[in-house]
């Protein structure tokens, strides 16, 4: 009798199981740039975080399953936006995640509103994304310009560094990013000195320092990225440009290029990011894993790498409460409507723009002597919080919302 | 008496038609794929295809190295894209003016190009393209490195809605069957048996009263404009015209696509366009060693497979392709 | 001071001598083209990459042997040298007598191959490499700052080319290279081993690529990318100077680095471009290059 009872409660709560647990496929594809400027920032290190999102979720969801696709798109506009129709149309994937590089952002942006998916940005920075050229479709993690303009140039301007000369990137981003900063120093009571710009992926930077220091601005601002920030920073240490009384403001600064400069060389350089390893517990926790499955000693991970693994993990909890990851448009909505937590970047509130708030850091970096241990880079300098680092809602010109 | 020249051998017909046959095998072959390969992915193998198709007319056959042909692709893109987007012109006139425009510049930088030969040819065309890349770099219409985005497909003559995959898969088709069926018609002509003289031996050509450069430069607008059509079509079926498209690894790409599949064969470059592009995509997920693999098939292909996958294949088969 | 074009002669003599500097650096890197294209017929397309495993060697040897930038700049080219010699013994020495376009892609791919393979182990950011202490500083020259780093760029540079213009112009075994590449059957007859000669006449060139990345990597970034990006603009000068030319190569490195330096002054987004100018209209008024040979 009571074994018939107990395989009757069994065979209920079965039956129960079953009834409950559909089966939830999603694919989320990670579009990123594997083999140039870009891929120490993300590349490789983003597929893990999303792998590392995936794997947290499953476990916590057992009716989810979330399969990790990568692909590189080589900085690339058209075999971006044809890997991404593939992945869509045939391989069935839902969401795509990091997309480095503005200008192939814009375009996957379109993709994934025309098909209705869904587009995790962290890779770009381009404050457009979530300005005119904004959908419901997309929702944009980690920074973008006008964080880093207002980030660094107000903090700076606010310590002392009151006149500024540009090194500006002759493309687009480098004079969107000057442009952005130089507003917000004039707004802030500094001043503008003079400005040169540079072809991108400039080896030699003697002649424009020089006119930088011809200049005798107080600070000089690097509106550019990559190699071409490194070797700007790295030749300003032979000219003697900080020995001088002269500082750097790098604008778009990711911890791999600190890394590739030394501390030697970056020391005293002020950014803003909005992740770093070291910063809390749960950063540090988040590192130790990413670290295991990277498996390359000496690579840390970057803040972009961070927002795809906290963009993904918020995702997945939208597509969970929807039950379905099919209308993209739908689980965009839900992301909007949940809030954001995670170990790595707290607590974030996605906006009706698909800018996702979160606080941001100024960081300086720490002189050789004062590195503990390997990867020990940053003082934490100031904290920005998160309704005030990002540009507010009004003055985007997102059609979505101005309407 | 021993014979002193061996009888000519019986060609059979197979052997003779080797060219129809494989062309009709290729029809085919494109007619069927929609229903099996994405289009979209077909789409840009075939522009691709085209381009390749436009490089080995002058490497192939008339023996000139272009260093610099990422140009006419490149700015057909961009001037057909801009057409379509902002004049708003239907689809088959922003891919003429693409065209036009290609061919245009194909006649200002070949008139300057031709005066030198060989590896002082190349740098000429290279030291164009690079010009014209800084010149896309900088004027607003190209949208710099984030380029033409949004081109519209549009209504061909009018009435044709190329959103419709399969209508867009078969003007593509259409097109690229056009501009190859007339690269076969230049190399079979008389003025292609010129090409080939120039090729051979130019000072004996010369010396046979043709003006050569004259030939040469026709030549040149001509592999020029046809690789402007690839870059319009480009422009119209992936709806983005950018930097890449003018930068001198795009020139090296097509270099590649073309050794690979075979120099001087006509279906050569159709090959190699389809099988590097099918490299980037499936091996796209392996991020850095796709490159590696690229430099790896250069050193092979040189080392071992000179006459490349068609040529090899055309030797030992010993057939026309 | 006095105005120029509204620059102050100070900042104008300031770049000219920052060009010079660069001048230098193109120098080194066309000296080892030139050489390579000049004795064996072969467009060295892997140079970048050589002069990029020339620095990636300095930073290895300081890293996990302690040797710093002095030794490095005789080591890491005598090792990135070797494996110039294995790459012309493996594969070069099968295309000679193949048309240029073949040794072209060949190098290109292997250019590819050994980037590649660097990006995957090294990551693309860059790695660390600072000033030896020993040239640290500089002089303040009145117009400008001049780092004493500069200083030993144009210093060493200048030695380093003439001593090889000098080895393969005024001395005996220079005369046999040369003589070896118009007639290499003549040569072998007289008992000069020629493809031995050839191979280290490779080596060297490879060696002088991987020397003048030794001494960039203090001041540039060092990345599997570093060559990729400067190949084109040394190639440019190369073609310019003409193409078998050692003395071409070096006096146009010198003087393209000047008007560079003056085109960053005027118009510094152009910098990248206005080699390429040139090289259109060198080529179109003198085929051969400035100081070419060959037509």
């Amino acid at each position: 009798m009571k074994r018939t009872m107990v395989i009757a409660a069994l065979a209920a709560l079965l039956a129960c199981g079953t009834a409950q647990a559909q089966q939830i496929n999603v694919k989320i594809g990670v579009l990123t740039d594997m083999a140039s400027l870009y891929a120490d920032d993300t590349g490789v290190g983003s597929v893990i975080a999303a792998k590392l999102a995936a794997e947290e979720f499953m476990k916590d969801h057992p009716n989810v399953k979330v399969e990790v696709v990568s692909a590189d798109h080589q900085n690339k506009p058209d075999a971006a936006v044809g890997i991404a129709n593939q992945w869509i149309d045939v391989d069935h994937v839902d969401m795509i995640a990091d997309v480095p590089n503005s200008g192939v952002a814009l375009a996957i942006t379109q993709v994934a509103a025309q098909k209705n998916k869904v587009f995790v940005a962290s890779g770009p920075a381009s404050s457009d994304l979530t300005g005119p050229k904004c959908n419901g479709n997309m929702v944009h993690w980690t920074y973008d310009t006008w964080m880093l303009a207002n980030g660094t140039g107000k903090a700076i301007v606010k310590t002392g560094g009151d006149t500024w000369f540009f090194l500006v990137s002759d493309y687009a981003f480098g004079h969107a990013l000057a442009r952005d900063t130089a507003a917000v120093v004039k707004a802030n009571g500094g001043k503008v000195l003079g400005e040169v710009a540079h072809p991108i992926n400039t080896s030699d930077f003697s002649s424009f320092l020089l006119q930088a220091q011809a200049s005798k601005a107080k600070i000089i601002g690097l509106a550019n990225a990559g190699g071409d920030t490194i070797n700007a920073i790295k030749q300003g240490a032979e000219f003697g440009i900080v020995a001088g009384g002269q500082k750097f403001a790098g604008l778009l600064v990711f911890a791999p290029d600190v890394a590739a400069l030394g501390l030697k060389t970056a020391q005293g350089l002020t950014f803003t990011e909005t992740f770093y390893w070291d910063l809390n517990d749960g950063t540090r926790a988040w590192t130790k894993r990413w670290d295991k499955e990277r498996n390359s000693p000496g690579k840390l991970p970057s803040m972009n790498m961070a927002g795809v693994y906290s963009g993904t993990l918020h995702y997945l909890k939208a597509v969970a409460a929807l039950k379905s990851a099919a209308d993209g448009k739908a689980v965009v909505a839900e992301m909007k409507k949940l809030p954001a937590e995670d170990s790595v970047y707290g607590k974030s509130t996605v906006r009706a723009d698909g800018r996702v708030l979160h606080p941001a850091y100024l960081f300086e970096v720490k002189k050789p002597e004062e590195s503990k241990y390997p990867g020990d880079l940053y003082h934490v300098r100031a904290t920005i919080p998160a309704d005030e680092a990002f540009r507010p809602l009004k003055d985007g010109g997102c059609p979505m919302v101005s309407g | 008496m021993e014979r002193v020249v061996e009888p000519a051998a019986k060609i059979s017909p197979l052997r003779a038609n080797s060219e129809r046959i494989a062309f009709g095998v290729m029809v085919v072959a494109l007619l069927i794929a929609p229903f099996v390969i994405y289009p979209l992915f077909l789409m840009q193998a075939l522009c691709f295809a085209l381009f390749a198709c436009a490089f080995n007319l002058l490497i192939g056959y008339v023996g000139l190295l272009s260093f610099g042909h990422a140009l006419y692709f490149g700015w057909a893109s961009y001037i057909c894209a801009h057409t379509a987007k902002v004049w708003g012109l239907s689809p088959e006139l922003a891919i003429l003016t693409g065209t036009a425009t290609a061919a245009i510049l194909g006649l200002i930088a070949g008139s300057l190009a031709i005066r030198r030969q060989g590896i002082y040819f190349a740098m000429i065309t290279l030291a164009l393209a690079q010009m014209m890349y800084f010149l896309a770099l900088r004027m607003k219409f190209t949208g710099g490195e984030d380029g033409i985005q949004g081109v519209p497909r549009g209504m061909l003559f009018g009435f044709l809605d190329l959103h419709n995959v399969m209508t867009m898969y078969l003007v593509v088709l259409g097109i690229f069957l056009g501009g190859f069926l007339f690269i076969h018609r230049i190399i079979n002509s008389p003025f292609g048996e010129v090409l080939k003289a120039i090729r051979e031996n130019e000072p004996r050509a010369i010396s046979l009263g043709y003006k050569t450069d004259r030939y040469k430069l026709v030549a040149f607008v001509l592999s020029a404009t046809l690789a402007g059509l690839a870059g319009s079509t480009k422009a119209i079926v992936v709806q983005i015209a950018s930097l890449t498209d003018v930068n001198w690894p795009m020139s090296g790409e097509v270099v590649l696509m073309t050794l690979v599949g075979g120099l001087g064969t006509i279906f050569g470059p159709v090959v190699g366009s389809f099988v590097i592009l099918t490299m980037q995509y499936k091996l796209a997920f392996m991020g850095e060693w796709v490159l590696v693999i690229q430099g790896v098939i250069f050193v092979v292909c040189v080392l071992l497979f000179r006459r490349g996958i068609l040529g090899e294949l055309a030797n030992f088969l010993r057939i026309k392709l | 001071m006095f105005d120029i074009f509204g620059i102050s002669s100070a900042a104008l003599f300031g770049q000219l001598l920052i060009g010079l500097i660069n001048g230098s650096f193109y120098a080194l890197l066309s000296l080892g083209l030139a050489v390579i294209f000049g004795m064996l017929n072969i467009i060295n397309f892997t140079h970048g990459a050589q002069y990029m495993l020339g620095a990636v060697a300095a930073y290895l040897l300081l890293n996990y042997s302690g040797l710093g930038y002095f030794p490095a700049l005789i080591i890491a080219p005598v090792l990135v040298g070797i494996v110039g010699v294995i790459i012309e013994r493996v594969f070069l020495q099968w295309i000679y007598k193949l048309d240029h376009l073949y040794g072209l892609l060949l190098t290109f791919g292997l250019a590819l191959i050994i980037e590649g393979v660097g990006r995957n182990y090294l990551g693309s950011a860059g790695l660390p490499y600072t000033l030896p202490d020993a040239l640290r500083g500089g002089q303040n020259l009145g117009f400008m700052f001049l780092p004493n780093y500069r200083a030993w760029v144009i210093f060493a540079s200048l030695i380093v080319c003439f001593g090889t213009w000098f080895m393969i112009e005024r001395t005996r075994l220079g005369a046999y290279l040369r003589a070896a590449t118009e007639n290499p059957t003549l040569v072998r007859a007289f008992g000069v081993n020629v493809p031995r000669m050839i191979t280290l006449t490779y080596g060297f060139g490879v060696a002088l690529a991987a020397f003048a990345g030794v001494m960039a990597a203090p001041i540039y970034n060092v990345s599997p990318n570093m060559g990729s990006e400067l190949i084109i603009v040394v190639f440019a000068v190369v073609v310019i100077g003409g193409m078998g030319s050692i003395l071409g190569a070096i006096l146009t490195g010198f003087g393209l680095g000047i008007v560079e330096g003056l085109t960053k002054v005027f118009f510094p987004e152009a910098s990248n471009t206005v080699i390429f100018v040139i090289m259109a209209i060198v080529l179109l008024v003198r085929p051969a290059g400035l100081f070419g040979r060959r037509a």
